[in-house]
């Protein structure tokens, strides 16, 4: 099928040649039929377009190379803006002939249609009456590919930069040519740069001159990119062969059967199919082999109630072997014996060895530079995350570590910051603008919460604190399901503003996207802002009187209860901003709170209660195992949770009150 | 004779098994399988659980209302003792199917053939077919059954034992048990923990080689709960009278008194953990054949802190109070999440109880804790007329006073 | 009076067309169960189908009801409490007695609920893809197998782009395991080596992202073209694509298909970024068909809201719907093994054009549709096969190969056909 398209398309081209021929070609489809019942209009374009009609309706990346190639080698002026068209997802047919055009969405639910030949843009018709052609990724990538030859010189600098994505997208042994060409007329210094590594990295590929291609791969030695990488990387492919002798050919090395890398079984199975040797006998092969055997209730002379024991089928498949009704298995004598005989080895795909060994030693210093990155990269995932749990956990360092009050009710508070960064903006489209009123809106919103909470419920209980723990988780599960009531249970989007997007590269492996970094920041503010309070200035001092000692604390003027009210609203309010912190990086749900809240408990205990620091130190310890241990675990992300949760109540045991421990009489009962 | 003078002085004892006794012939009277069929299968079911989370319940009551550790983990050793009854069951059945289906085939199985084909149809549908190594005694019922009080034990020995030697109590005790809930969650959602993950294990109310109809299994289940909740009020009552159970209370109320005159306070409170860890084992082994499914997401956090919430609002240090909690809460949750229950229109807004009710829960709670915090039990005082002296001013609960008069008479 | 009539008049259709063996009664109303969580965390997905039933229920008795009855929805909140469902199930069955029930979503919920059907004899229609390697004697199976999504799509990705090197990336949970494990087992017998094959799997709603994208990433380093297939479900989805937004990761360098993620779930997300990254299912929205148009704007007034998108498991539910309303006309009568006789080779016509139709194993022929999501959290359909029938036991797996369900002529779920036995009639779940 596949052949007979492309001989289809070779004619094709064939005919492109001479236009005049073109009119003779056979069509059978309907749409070639009304395409010659009006000849007099169509252009050339349209003639070659309507040659490919079937295949141009319905592409596949399989089969559409050779029309592809027919379009772009056809020399017909306009053909790239047909291409573009087409990989832009512009191009409709005409359904009553058939027809291909340019379109564009008019008003009312209409296209516009631009013929290709004449650039002429027709009468607006009803989009029913026009298929849109929407080839998929994969062929839109061979367009590019294709068009690479007329953008790399197109006056458009945005039209170059597709070519030389297209080009990096799909390295092809003809693009080599034209961009050599092309470099030296480039006037742009950024697209000049970027086709001259484009060059390299196809000059390490497919160039032809051995030397050139040493020279180009010693040239991108320690370059991080992962082109380079995908450039080198299948010049030292190879591929495991087993042969009689000495082998021959680029060899890379050679491996002994029976290693771990390469097993007894595997091996001989490679070398009975490279010479024709008996197979082995799996159980189950064995097994069918006597089920086909069955002869008056036996198999070789062996009863079939018997057969329930590995060693009476082997004693009826021995029998049966001796009646020369199923072929012997190979002995292990006989399978020693072959194993010695071949020689297994791994076989570069790359002839040359000049080649391959200057590829290894460019890998390597690549591979000691990622090796290196990539635990930088690790490293700010960390302290990523660790700045995520401590943000999440500072209100309630507050609350609990401050004042002694377990507050199931935070994750909750989290949620409410969150949902309020979600009815901001819905009301403030601006994304820059909603954010900045969202964050002090959470801190009212969540502070006012907390205080409600603080005189309603928790006040009542500050020498039951077993009590505190379940009064506010029943306020937890009340604030979980009303959220639900309100909102539903659909995720609702917090979009972060734009320059947000994207992420902080600090080279090619090492990169952070800006909303983390933007938590990390805010992290670090909270940190300072906290240090600040509590240290210098008057609520801090009292704050801290009133832990110590609340009975002295009110002995000394200071009203206890007020200052826990506004100690808890400030914990609270902490949370409803990074509750809009974790949304936005994050999701929006009924359920976000509950999944931060037995880690932000580990964090403060970890840590240490009633020290900052050890806050910061719990999350960042937390932060780095997790990730620690995904490293190790890459494909399990639930087992380094587990394993981290382990952890924990392991290191709890050593040291009991946190990393930093409070000493002395503030460390209390 | 001692267990006798141990019941005259608690009389509500005879009263609770006497109550449960008649509630138990009530529900066989009235159900499909042996009696008049007034109330459903699925009733009788839900019935059956509700007595085995009692069950539970009571063993929460004992560590927490009588021990004063507030475990948010006891749902884990509940789940545990449920996964070890339910290995049986399923191996069994999938090995009675299977011994029939290959019993059809020309030439008999290998041993192997048959314990691999059991692996397939239990592990195919998480894409594996290979027994892991906890499942190596799941062909035997004895050993299992053992499991279903060891396990959990062994886990709560260990455990107590790290926690409490270096003296974790309080509330950092109640998040490190959490968090060994959540662990231990977590680790069963993965497919490596060889209990088929997310999927956990069902089909449990199938028992292997019983033909008998769920009407009928459904009231053995009965019988066996209360049977298991008679049993366990009985422990748990002996245990809290009697000289242990007042330096288990003595623990609670001020732990550095008990151990300055010279009682081991760890070891005490080792066995008290321990031995309701094994209680809710039992309890969870007879609920989830009930249920017919177990998977991890029954052992999360989330469950074990409704445990205490039962408890918490039928009332605190004392049995029949947590009987109470548990049965009630957990039914008229079911009522109303079940979507029976009638929406109450107010014109501009209608409440579905399916999504107030919960909220109506958390409230509850808080007010229950706020102003009741003897919970319903705290009635019965009224009705027996047992108003509590005077306490001094000082306060009820575990931490700061509990009932240290009335329970010192 | 009027509906004195119309039952008369039915009831005496009934006897012609049936004869004399019409005297099965109909008790009336018809009731249908609905069996979907309203409350905890699949209430996100399950309450659309529940309102879909319901409009599905309301437009039947509108167009005359069924057998001369009205239709009954019976509502039931199973709560995403996976051993509730069994109860629930049971309590429909025996407390309402419900003449079919419509419900679950995840795997686990219809595997707490198949013994209680089976040993009950109720219908369960399931609308939901999953990962096949079941087929009970009492569930139709109206969303996608394997064969219907992950094979055709991985097809897609070897045929149509070029991809060498896959990471499957899915939730921890039964569905993703099953399907990864099939896709690897498929990927190698199609020349993938086991090295090309990253797996990582996460929990229900993870959100940090950032290192398993990267990995993704660093895969690319072999030369190989990289391609996601992802299983990832619910509200993970959102970190996870936001995720691959940041990082710059276009559609065209590498490709994600996601198996979970439909037009309900992009609603939480602003897919600007994402336009290009692939979902296959076998219904889209976006579908140019007259029945689609009528149906979405029948759904858009059922629910008072323009904003409402439309999903796959909701056609699963309204072809099943009226497979069954056709089959039980068929029948002449609602009792189940009727019903079930009749359910074979029933023929429904898709939203998406052509025509669905239930197999002897349970399972529906379906086309696969694979769609790119677009900016405005619609799907570009770009590829359409034609129906491929729903293979209940995968092909793809040693174990399951040579295993067949045919309830008409083998009467089993599980056949092995090389040793010719049925391995169980009941599900062993």
């Amino acid at each position: 099928m596949i052949k007979a398209l492309q001989a289809l398309a070779l004619f094709c081209a064939l005919t492109l040649s001479a236009p005049a021929l073109a009119q003779d070609s056979t069509a059978e489809t309907p749409a070639d039929e009304a395409a010659q019942a009006a000849p007099a209009e169509m252009g050339p374009i349209q003639t070659l377009l309507q040659q490919h009609a079937a295949d141009l309706a319905k592409p596949s990346r399989r089969t559409i190379q050779p029309v592809i190639d027919a379009l772009a080698g056809s020399g017909l002026e306009g053909m790239q803006q047909v291409l573009q068209v087409w990989e832009a997802r512009e191009m409709y047919q005409r359904e009553s002939d058939g027809w291909f055009f340019k379109g564009e969405k008019g008003p009312d639910r209409t296209i516009i249609l631009t013929d290709f030949d004449s650039g002429e843009a027709l009468e607006p018709v009803p989009s029913g009456e026009v298929d849109n052609l929407k080839p998929n990724s994969g062929v839109r990538g061979l367009i590019a590919s294709a068009l690479v030859r007329f953008q790399l010189l197109d006056p458009n600098a945005a039209r170059r930069q597709d070519a030389l994505t297209a080009i990096s997208r799909n390295p092809d042994a003809s693009h080599l040519e034209p961009l050599a060409a092309s470099i030296d007329e480039e006037p742009s210094p950024a697209l000049k740069a970027q086709k001259q590594r484009l060059l390299t990295l196809l000059t390490i590929s497919f160039g032809a001159d051995e030397d050139a291609r040493i020279a180009a791969i010693e040239s991108v030695a320690g370059d991080l990119n992962v082109d380079t990488r995908a450039t080198l990387n299948p010049l030292v492919a190879t591929t495991l062969k087993a042969a009689e002798g000495e082998p021959t050919g680029n060899i890379a090395r050679t491996l002994r059967p029976g290693s771990e890398e390469l097993p007894r079984n595997a091996a001989y199975d490679m070398a009975a199919a490279a010479a024709d040797l008996p197979a082995r006998i799996e159980p189950s092969d064995r097994r069918n082999a006597l089920q086909a055997n069955i002869a008056d209730g036996a198999v070789g002379g062996v009863p079939l109630s018997e057969l329930n024991t590995i060693e009476a089928r082997e004693r009826a498949y021995a029998a049966l072997v001796e009646a020369g009704t199923v072929a012997p298995a190979p002995t292990e004598a006989e399978i020693d014996a072959a194993l010695a005989r071949f020689t297994f080895y791994e076989e570069y795909a790359e002839p040359s060895p000049f080649v391959t060994e200057a590829a290894n030693a460019a890998l390597r210093s690549i591979d000691t530079k990622v090796g290196l990155n990539t635990t930088l990269d690790l490293g700010l995932d960390a302290l990523s995350l660790a700045s995520i749990y401590f943000l999440a956990a500072i209100g309630l360092a507050i609350t609990f570590g401050v004042m002694g009050v377990i507050n199931m009710a935070h994750g909750e508070f989290i949620m409410m910051g969150a949902y309020t960064g979600y009815v901001v903006q819905q009301m403030i489209p601006n994304h820059t603008v909603s954010i900045i009123v969202a964050i002090p809106l959470a801190f009212a919103v969540t502070f006012a919460a907390g205080v409600a909470m603080e005189r309603l419920v928790i006040r009542w209980l500050y020498n039951r604190p077993l009590e505190t723990l379940l009064a506010t988780f029943g306020i937890s599960i009340a604030l979980q399901q009303l959220a639900k009531n309100i909102f539903g249970t659909q995720a609702r989007p917090l979009t972060a503003p734009g320059w947000l997007d994207g992420q902080w590269q600090i080279n090619e492996i090492v990169g952070i996207s800006m909303i983390r970094v933007a938590i990390f920041v805010l992290a670090i503010v909270f940190l300072l802002f906290f240090l600040f309070l509590m240290k210098k200035t008057r609520l801090g001092l009292e704050t801290r009187a009133v832990t110590q000692n609340p009975r002295m604390a009110a002995s000394m003027g200071i009203n206890p209860g007020r200052v826990n009210m506004l100690t808890f609203g400030l914990g609270s309010g902490i949370a409803g901003i990074a509750g809009v912190a974790i949304g936005l990086y994050a999701k929006v749900t009924s359920e976000l709170g509950a999944d931060y809240i037995v880690q932000s408990f580990m964090t403060v205990v970890v840590g240490g209660v009633g020290n900052i620091w050890g806050t910061l130190l719990g999350a960042g310890m937390i932060g780095s195992l997790q990730k620690g241990i995904e490293w190790l675990n890459p494909s399990n992300t639930l087992a380094a949770q587990t394993y981290m949760i382990i952890f924990i109540i392991i290191f709890i045991q050593f040291r009991p009150r946190g990393i930093i421990a409070l000493k002395g009489r503030a460390a209390g009962d | 004779m001692k267990n006798r003078s141990f019941i005259a002085r608690n009389p509500s004892i005879l009263v609770f098994l006497a109550c449960l006794g008649l509630f138990t012939v009530a529900v066989t009277i009235a159900s499909e399988g042996f009696g008049l069929g007034l109330i459903s299968t699925s009733f009788v079911k839900t019935l059956g659980k509700t007595l085995c989370l009692c069950l539970v319940a009571v063993a929460m009551d004992l560590i927490w209302g009588y021990c004063g550790i507030l475990s948010l983990g006891h749902f884990a050793f509940f789940g545990l003792g449920g996964y070890m009854i339910g290995m049986w069951l399923m191996y069994e059945r999938t090995r009675l199917i299977v011994t029939e289906s290959m019993a059809a085939q020309q030439i008999p199985p290998t041993p192997q053939e048959v314990i691999d084909s059991i692996g397939t149809q239990i592990f195919g549908v998480v894409g594996s077919s290979e027994f892991p190594l906890i499942w190596s005694f799941a062909h035997s019922l004895t050993l299992q059954l053992i499991l279903v009080v060891a396990v959990p034990g062994l886990l709560a020995l260990v455990f107590g034992w790290l926690a409490f030697r270096s003296r974790v109590t309080g509330v950092y005790l109640s998040i490190l048990t959490q968090a060994m809930t959540l662990a231990l969650a977590l680790y069963l959602f993965q497919n490596d923990s060889g209990l088929r993950g997310n999927n956990g294990l069902s089909g449990l109310q199938n028992l292997p080689g019983v033909t008998a109809s769920q009407d009928v299994v459904s009231i053995w289940f009965l019988w066996a709960s209360a049977l298991a909740l008679g049993l366990g009020y009985l422990l748990a009552a002996f245990v809290v009278s009697g000289k242990f159970g007042s330096v288990i209370r003595g623990i609670r109320d001020n732990e550095a008194r008990v151990r300055f005159l010279g009682y081991s306070v760890e070891t005490y409170k080792l066995a008290m953990f321990t031995l309701t860890a094994c209680i809710a084992g039992i309890a969870g082994a007879l609920y989830y054949p009930q249920a017919g499914i177990i998977n991890p997401a029954e052992i999360a956090p989330i469950a074990s802190i409704y445990l205490a919430v039962w408890v918490a609002i039928g009332g605190r240090g004392r049995l029949y109070g947590a009987v109470i909690g548990a049965a009630l809460v957990s039914l008229v949750s079911t009522y109303f999440t079940g979507g029976q229950a009638p929406d109450i229109p107010l014109g501009f807004y209608t409440i579905s109880w399916v999504d107030w009710w919960t909220v109506l829960l958390g409230l509850t709670f808080v007010l229950v804790t706020l102003f009741a915090p003897k919970g319903i039990g705290g009635l019965f005082d009224l009705v027996t007329a047992r108003l509590p002296s005077n306490r001094h001013g000082a306060d009820y609960g575990p931490d700061a006073g509990a009932k240290r008069e009335e329970e010192g008479q | 009076m009027t509906a004195f009539k119309k039952t008369a008049a039915s009831v005496l259709a009934l006897g012609l067309t049936a004869g004399a063996a019409s005297a099965q009664e109909v008790s009336c109303p018809i009731k249908v169960g609905v069996l979907h969580s309203l409350s905890g965390t699949m209430a996100i997905s399950e309450t659309t189908l529940k309102e879909t039933m319901e409009m599905l229920v309301a437009s039947q008795n509108e167009a005359g009801g069924l057998l001369g009855c009205d239709l009954e929805a019976v509502v039931v909140d199973p709560a995403s409490d996976w051993p509730l469902f069994a109860e629930k199930a049971r309590e429909l069955l025996t407390v309402h007695e419900v003449d079919v029930i419509f419900g679950n979503w995840t795997s686990v919920s219809r595997k707490s609920v198949l013994p209680v059907i089976e040993e009950l004899n109720g219908l369960l229609f399931y609308p939901v893809q999953y990962e096949g390697e079941e087929s009970s004697k009492n569930v139709f199976y109206t969303g996608a197998a394997p064969n219907q999504q992950a094979i055709p799509a991985t097809d897609y990705y070897l045929e149509e782009l070029g991809v060498e090197k896959f990471a499957l990336l899915g939730t921890d949970y039964v569905y993703p395991r099953t399907t990864n494990n099939i896709l690897e087992s498929y990927l190698k017998d199609k020349g993938i080596p086991a090295e090309d094959i990253f797996v990582n799997y996460t929990p229900f709603g993870h959100s940090d992202w950032s290192k398993i994208v990267s990995d993704v990433v660093a895969l690319g380093a072999d030369g190989k073209k990289v391609g996601v297939i992802s299983t990832i479900n619910g509200d993970a989805n959102i970190g996870f694509y936001k995720e691959l937004a940041a990082q710059g990761i276009s559609a065209e360098d590498i490709p994600v298909v996601a198996f979970s993620v439909g037009e309900e779930e992009l609603a939480g997300l602003d897919t600007s970024n994402l336009v290009g990254h692939l979902a296959a299912w076998n219904y889209f929205m976006s579908a140019d068909t007259e029945a689609n148009a009528d149906f979405i704007s029948k759904w858009h007034a059922f629910i008072g809201s323009e904003d409402r998108v439309t999903n796959d498991p909701m056609e699963a539910h309204y072809i099943g719907f009226n497979m069954w309303v056709n089959a039980a006309t068929e029948a002449g009568t609602t009792d189940v093994d009727a019903v079930r006789t009749a359910m074979w080779g029933q023929e429904f016509p898709n939203l998406t054009g052509g025509t669905a139709v239930m197999g002897v194993n349970h399972h529906l022929s379906k086309p696969v549709l694979i769609g790119e999501i677009r900016a405005d959290g619609q799907f570009d359909i770009i590829s359409e096969t034609d129906p491929v029938p729903g293979d209940a036991w995968t092909d793809f797996l040693p174990e399951s190969a040579v295993l067949t369900s045919d309830w008409k002529d083998l009467e089993c779920g599980m056949y092995n056909t090389e040793t010719s036995t049925c391995v169980q009639i009941e599900s062993n779940y």
